[in-house]
């Protein structure tokens, strides 16, 4: 039906469409939990916090592992690489989403002081290593990280923890940090009783104005940096060998594609408003989320935009960095792929519809008392 | 250790943890389907009741399985990079259509079951338990699709330009023979685990006098389905035996430690000392045609034993020399046909020249004592694999008796009649687990030294990340998991101790007034 390159096209798409439903989805509760020793003081309070995401979260995380499927499904080389270069980053992220699950649903299981206050900070500190980590990982795509293959297209890197805690990376860190706590305090302003409500809206101010900030201090800090840029002729439809191709690094590199299609600045400004207008919006709750869900949208077209068509450059042997014409699955298996997307995400968005519409409603500290059966 | 030991063990400690919790998982998610069928249908509030206390525990044993499932759905890319890129291309589809069908559904409707009770009608959270039940198994299905090519690797084909296996028949990989054997034998394992789960803790309740019509209720439903799992567990075993003998002979042939090839139709050893260097079982009990049957469903056609197996290895090595000699020329010179079809004539035998690479980088150097070394290397741990098989057949036999026995005394009404009974079933209670870890034993550790069986050994499957980073992942995992152990097996002990109450909380009270 679609030829290789048409394919590896679409399923750039969903790759960001995928991280997109993630950082939307998973975003806002994972935003909620960062929040949560901030905004809401006493244990009724924090069970309100908690108790907004409670019945959801569970399906929001599985857009994290969907993510991390249709990676080794449609891009193999990319899911070995990142995930293996980045070994310790994720064995962090790892432990800080194994400690959502069972804070959820341990928390409430023992009224005990310590105890809870013990799974609030793990599910704080589980909201904010992998916002940060994720932005860090992003950051480290533009400067490039150590790697290479060998003949068997074996991956080699000399990439360490340290190493990708570098300023620009940190500084996007933050960017993605910033946009999550956006979107968590939106969410629990929406969502959320009065008092906890009203420290949220005020989280949102300092969120927005800090996403703004930081999001504008890093696009600029991007002009100032060399972009990969691909030197020798590229076969769209050619095998999926990242041995075959020249690659240099050139001054605004970064920019190449914006500077080719001067709509694509849609997203960075998009970005930019999103975040400022949810600020505008914050006395009107839905309206606020829903536009605050747009930051985490055209923060990560921006980048993919910028990005395009890399998908992991290598700073020491630029030449194999991944893209997304050397770096997918065989035509065969993207379209399949493809089908089972084509079926299936429409189900799964309207029965998420259908959860979200069972729930609605604020919460509040009456609707959860007593009933220690259903509610965390 | 190096780095290959350390991944095997952290894959093995990490994938035997989340194994804990999954199979407790798929046969609860069914009996809260089953009892809350029950509620629906008689609209008496004791069912309800039922599901509402075996749904909190439920959802104790649920938060762990989907905690330890993140680790192992990342841990391909960050310790088996090399595996991930050699057999991605098909590897991955399953996983990822796993969490598309399935596993959303599962993680999306978990929530409504806990949170929906006042929210929907009944029969809507009904369709809501069914859902949440059926995405598990789902689950279970595309996981064991994945395995199983893992066990018999079909439909996907080699391509030198990529250096990697791709897809050539998805329908193959999908209906693979191997996979729909596994899927039936594993879920059927879920349900016995959750049927003897539900069985052992009322049986507590019984021996203590408490909730005793909550207790012999939840029985009931626990033993017919109980008995109709553990029969189909070992039926169905049986068929994995099939399959295995079919396609995995050295695992058979390691899980009977039958050295040599035995005229057709082959005994079974019942009980026998396996001795590894001297290539011969001691004391060996055995029953006459029993293994000739499950093996290879004939009386006339012979199970090969492992020196057989070994000699078949190294014609395969040679001919895979040849294939990767081919290989590696090609990459020197792409466009030469004559390589093309030396490497197609002989690609079927390529993984086995790959297990050369533990000597030396150019295998198609390999001297004879290395082929010979690496002939050997494909037979896997015979003792482990000869008794876990034993204990873990030698459970589900006891666990069919228990639930026949179980069955009985609910049909005479006499489930709180024998008090050694109840002693009986609630001493029981670890044994599915005993059965499913051996289980998963003898299906992976017997596959070694592959990854994926021919085609990728496991010791190339490999990240090449530093040894120390796996070391110190290793042991977080360890000291993390067994912290997380001890708080869930608080909770669930602590919530079985209070009871029914404490899990219905407002509703009995609202009941009571």
């Amino acid at each position: 039906m679609f030829d290789y390159e048409t394919l590896r096209l679409i399923w750039w798409a969903l790759l960001g469409i995928l991280l997109i439903g993630f950082a939307v989805m998973d975003g806002f509760d994972l935003g909620t939990a960062a929040l949560l020793p901030f905004v809401a003081r006493t244990d009724g309070e924090r069970r309100v916090a908690i108790n907004t995401v409670g019945p959801v979260w569970e399906g929001n995380q599985v857009w994290f592992i969907l993510g991390g499927g249709a990676i080794f499904a449609a891009w193999p080389p990319l899911y070995a690489a990142a995930f293996s270069g980045f070994y310790l980053a994720m064995f962090l992220v790892l432990l800080a989403l194994i400690m959502r699950p069972v804070g959820f649903k341990f928390r409430g299981k023992v009224k005990d002081a310590r105890w809870r206050s013990f799974w609030d900070w793990s599910l704080c500190i589980g909201g904010i290593v992998p916002s940060l980590v994720f932005g860090v990982a992003f950051g480290n795509l533009y400067e490039g990280v150590p790697f290479g293959f060998d003949a068997d297209l074996r991956f080699h890197s000399t990439i360490s923890l340290f190493s990708l805690l570098n300023p620009f990376a940190l500084l996007v860190g933050l960017v993605s940090l910033s946009m999550i706590l956006l979107h968590g305090a939106a969410w629990l302003n929406y969502k959320a009783s009065a008092a906890v409500a009203d420290r949220a809206r005020t989280a949102m101010v300092y969120a927005a104005i800090a996403f703004a900030v930081l999001f504008v201090a890093s696009g600029l800090w991007l002009t100032q940096m060399p972009g990969a840029h691909i030197t020798s002729v590229t076969d769209p439809n050619g095998p999926s060998n990242p041995l075959l191709k020249t690659v240099a690094f050139v001054p605004g590199g970064w920019f190449a594609n914006y500077d080719l299609h001067r709509v694509f600045w849609i997203a960075p400004w998009g970005a930019v408003g999103a975040a400022l207008l949810a600020l505008f919006l914050r006395k009107r709750p839905l309206a606020a989320f829903l536009t605050s869900a747009l930051v985490p949208v055209c923060t990560i077209a921006t980048a993919g935009l910028a990005l395009f068509p890399f998908l992991l450059t290598s700073s020491s042997a630029p030449d194999m960095s991944l893209t997304v014409w050397d770096a997918s699955s065989s035509k065969l298996t993207l379209g399949i792929m493809l089908g089972a997307v084509a079926i299936f995400l429409p189900i799964i968005i309207a029965y998420t519809g259908f959860v979200y519409r069972v729930l609605r409603g604020r919460v509040s500290e009456e609707s959860i008392a007593g009933d220690s059966g259903g509610h965390y | 250790m190096d780095i290959v030991e350390l991944s095997r063990l952290q894959f093995a400690i990490t994938a035997l943890y989340h194994f804990l919790f999954v199979p407790l998982t798929i046969g609860l998610s069914v009996l809260l389907g089953i009892m809350e069928t029950v509620y629906v249908m008689t609209g008496r509030p004791i069912w309800r009741d039922l599901v509402k206390f075996w749904g909190a525990l439920f959802g104790i044993n649920f938060a762990m399985g989907v905690a330890t499932g993140i680790t192992m759905e990342f841990q391909f890319g960050t310790n088996w990079a090399y595996y991930s890129h050699y057999v991605g291309d098909v590897f991955g589809a399953p996983l990822a259509i796993e969490g598309l069908m399935a596993f959303f559904l599962e993680a999306t409707f978990v929530g409504l079951f806990f949170f929906g009770w006042d929210k929907l009608s009944k029969v809507g959270h009904l369709v809501v338990t069914w859902l949440l039940a059926i995405g598990t198994n789902f689950s279970a299905l595309w996981i064991l699709i994945a395995n199983g090519w893992m066990q018999f690797p079909v439909g996907a084909r080699f391509n030198a330009d990529t250096m990697r296996m791709e897809v050539t028949d998805f329908m193959a990989v999908m209906f693979n023979p191997v996979a729909q054997a596994k899927f039936v034998h594993t879920v059927s394992a879920g349900y016995v685990t959750g049927s003897m789960f539900v069985l052992a803790i009322s049986a507590y309740y019984l021996l203590r006098g408490r909730h005793s019509a909550l207790a012999k209720r939840s029985m009931t439903v626990a033993a017919s389905f109980g008995l109709a799992s553990a029969l189909s567990v070992v039926v169905l075993g049986d068929e994995s035996g099939y399959t295995a003998g079919h396609n995995q002979k050295m695992k058979i042939a390691a899980i009977e430690a039958m050295w040599h090839t035995e005229p057709a139709p082959a005994s079974f050893t019942v009980f026998g000392v396996p001795d590894v260097a001297g290539r011969k079982t001691d004391f060996a009990i055995e029953v006459p045609w029993v293994l000739g049957l499950i093996a290879t469903r004939s009386v006339d056609t012979p199970v090969p034993g492992i020196d057989e197996l070994v000699e078949m290895a190294k014609t395969r090595i040679r001919s895979g020399m040849i294939a990767y000699d081919a290989l590696d020329k090609l990459h020197k010179d792409r466009g030469n046909a004559q390589l093309r079809a030396t490497l197609d004539a002989h690609v079927a035998d390529l993984g086995y020249a790959l297990l050369l690479k533990r000597s030396r980088p150019d295998v198609q150097n390999a001297s004879d004592a290395e082929i010979e070394a690496a002939a050997n290397n494909t037979i896997p741990n015979v003792p482990v694999l000869f008794w876990s098989f034993r204990v873990m057949v030698a459970v589900g036999f006891w666990l069919i008796a228990l639930f026949a026995l179980s069955f009985y005394l609910s049909a005479r009404r006499k489930l709180d009649s024998y008090r050694p009974y109840l002693w009986a079933v609630l001493f029981s209670l670890p044994l599915p687990w005993v059965a499913i870890e051996l289980g998963w034993i003898v299906a992976e550790y017997g596959r070694q030294p592959w990854a994926v069986e021919g085609v990728l050994p496991t010791f190339l499957g490999v990240s090449s990340t530093d040894a120390s980073n796996v070391l110190l992942s290793l042991l977080g995992f360890i000291v993390f998991y067994s912290a997380l152990l001890v708080v869930d097996v608080f909770l669930l002990a602590k919530y079985i101790r209070l009871g029914p109450e404490a899990a219905l909380g407002r509703t009995a009270k609202e009941e009571a007034a």
